[in-house]
């Protein structure tokens, strides 16, 4: 796989690249990225867990400027939607959004996780992070 | 209605917005005698002094200009809260009967745009930076975004929120706005973050602001128009509450730090939302204004449209809410922020609030500050 923004953020699964999160053996509470400690019932008993790669818009916005360090973006600015995305059972994570006309972004429609390249390296290789892309209706 | 413990007996002010060339801490002594003189005091007659700024400098230094005077100086840094947590560190001292009088002061200065944070303070990965996640912009547009949706609530009404906030500021001589600007011009000003305009979003900016305090029964012998704190609280968030930085939210959602607070604050004071004449809140960006609304308990999630439509949050309206033209036209020094809206809320309840004065003589003030990582401090104030 090409460089990511940080591979601790992902594993691979049978479907594809999916976001790695925590989940509380103790009481089933889920987060992204991973940690140690379980932000619901206080307990230390977090096993790693690969998160759904589907699931609903949560809320979303456009980015509308560059914003400053330490974001590594290109320097020439386009805008990029940024979103909530609900992944059913396990929480709610934020992510990049492939589309970033307002227009075509609505609450609750279905969205996919994608990998896409957010910058350029020294190497002149592309960068990966995650986005959710609209899956359209099924 | 409970017994207060505190009155403020003395505000001061520096103006809010630029001032090229005098620093933040100068800005804090220019409110400061003010507030002593606005007592009757001099500054050998503080007993304690608590003070907060985020980024312009250490408050217990302000006694190098102030008088080396031996009192206990203690520095208050809170985030957004650092004014309200000042204030209640001072209404906590003396509820312990360590003292009798003393001073409350916040300031600060920042530079322009938005502030931009470093992720590893919040314990996060560089990877939510360097992908532009990391934006108190972008938050405020994610959250405004889901509360409109869920309570039904149009985007006009983001606008009409500025375009009142400039109006009393053009009123308040110590804003930084001091411009009336249209609701059409906000609503089609540069999009920041959708649904968001430019002209709907505060700035980081500076200003101080400074009280003289002291036991609430010996208030008359200082003023014959003291403020008395009737409540104040700080809450942080729970688990499922919806915050800035946050690369995940729990699907169980909980209440906002803003409920929390806003409750403890009312329940202090032995009064309820129905009781408040004048009110200011948190208004990072205009959504932030109309969330704050129903979380402290002011008016029920979705009303926030209609009261607002017929003027109700006006100067002369049944609910008059930031006042002095709230963050939007007076900026945001954080150190100096909740304060600002205590002072306002103190020239209201004196009746000294000259072209943004309410009328009818308030009687019982309310005060809201919310912000990163997720805390709220509020106060009730009563005159």
């Amino acid at each position: 796989m090409p460089r990511t923004v940080d591979d601790s953020l992902f594993t691979e699964t049978p479907d594809g690249t999916a976001l790695l999160g925590s989940r509380c053996d103790d009481c089933g509470a889920h987060t992204f990225p991973r940690q140690g400690g379980c932000p619901r019932c206080t307990g230390t008993a977090m096993a790693d867990v690969a998160l759904a790669r589907e699931g609903t818009l949560w809320s979303f916005t456009v980015q509308g400027f560059r914003p400053k360090t330490p974001y590594r973006g290109p320097e020439e600015f386009a805008p990029y939607g940024v979103g909530y995305v609900e992944l059913p059972g396990q929480l709610i994570v934020e992510a990049r959004l492939t589309e970033h006309d307002p227009d075509r972004l609505e609450i609750g429609m279905p969205v996919r996780l994608e990998m896409i390249p957010f910058r350029v390296d020294e190497a002149g290789e592309p960068v990966l992070t995650f986005a959710f892309a609209p899956a359209g209706r099924s | 209605m409970n017994a207060p413990a505190l009155a403020i007996i003395g505000i001061g002010i520096h103006p809010f917005g630029r001032t090229e060339g005098v620093s933040g801490r100068a800005q804090a002594v220019h409110a400061v005698r003010a507030a002593l003189a606005d007592a009757g005091l001099g500054f050998g007659d503080m007993q304690f002094g608590f003070g907060g700024s985020w980024s312009a400098g250490d408050p217990d230094t302000l006694v190098s200009e102030l008088g080396l005077t031996s009192l206990p100086f203690m520095n208050v840094v809170n985030g957004c809260a650092t004014g309200g947590s000042a204030l209640i560190s001072a209404d906590a001292a003396i509820r312990a009967g360590l003292h009798d009088v003393g001073l409350v002061v916040g300031f600060d200065k920042h530079p322009r745009g938005a502030f931009n944070t470093d992720p590893a303070s919040h314990g996060i990965g560089d990877w939510y930076g360097e992908t532009g996640l990391m934006l108190t912009t972008q938050f405020f547009g994610l959250k405004i975004q889901r509360y409109l949706h869920v309570h039904g609530i149009g985007t006009d009404v983001l606008a009409a929120i500025a375009e009142k906030a400039f109006r009393n500021g053009a009123l308040n001589p110590n804003a930084w706005r001091r411009k009336e600007i249209s609701a059409e011009e906000i609503a089609s000003a540069p999009m920041i973050s959708h649904p968001l305009t430019q002209y709907m979003y505060c700035s980081p900016g500076e200003g101080a602001v400074a009280f003289v305090v002291c036991r609430a029964d010996r208030a008359p012998d200082y003023t014959d128009n003291p403020v008395y704190l009737s409540g104040a609280a700080l809450r942080s968030r729970r688990y499922g509450s919806f915050e800035v930085f946050s690369p995940w939210l729990a699907l169980d959602a909980a209440q906002s730090p803003t409920v929390d607070a806003a409750a403890a604050a009312f329940a202090q004071a032995g009064l309820t939302p129905a009781d408040v004449d004048v009110a200011q809140v948190q208004d990072t960006e205009s959504g932030a204004e109309l969330m704050h609304m129903a979380e402290t308990g002011l008016c029920e999630h979705g009303a926030q449209e209609e009261l607002i439509a017929s003027g109700g949050t006006a100067l002369d309206g049944r609910l008059p809410i930031n006042t002095d033209g709230g963050c939007i036209a007076n900026g945001e020094p954080i150190g100096a922020s909740g304060l600002r809206q205590v002072y306002e809320t103190a020239l209201q309840l004196r009746g000294e609030a000259g072209d943004h004065q309410v009328p009818g003589g308030p009687r019982v003030g309310f005060t809201h500050v919310y912000g990163a990582p997720g805390i709220s401090a509020c106060t009730v104030l009563t005159r």
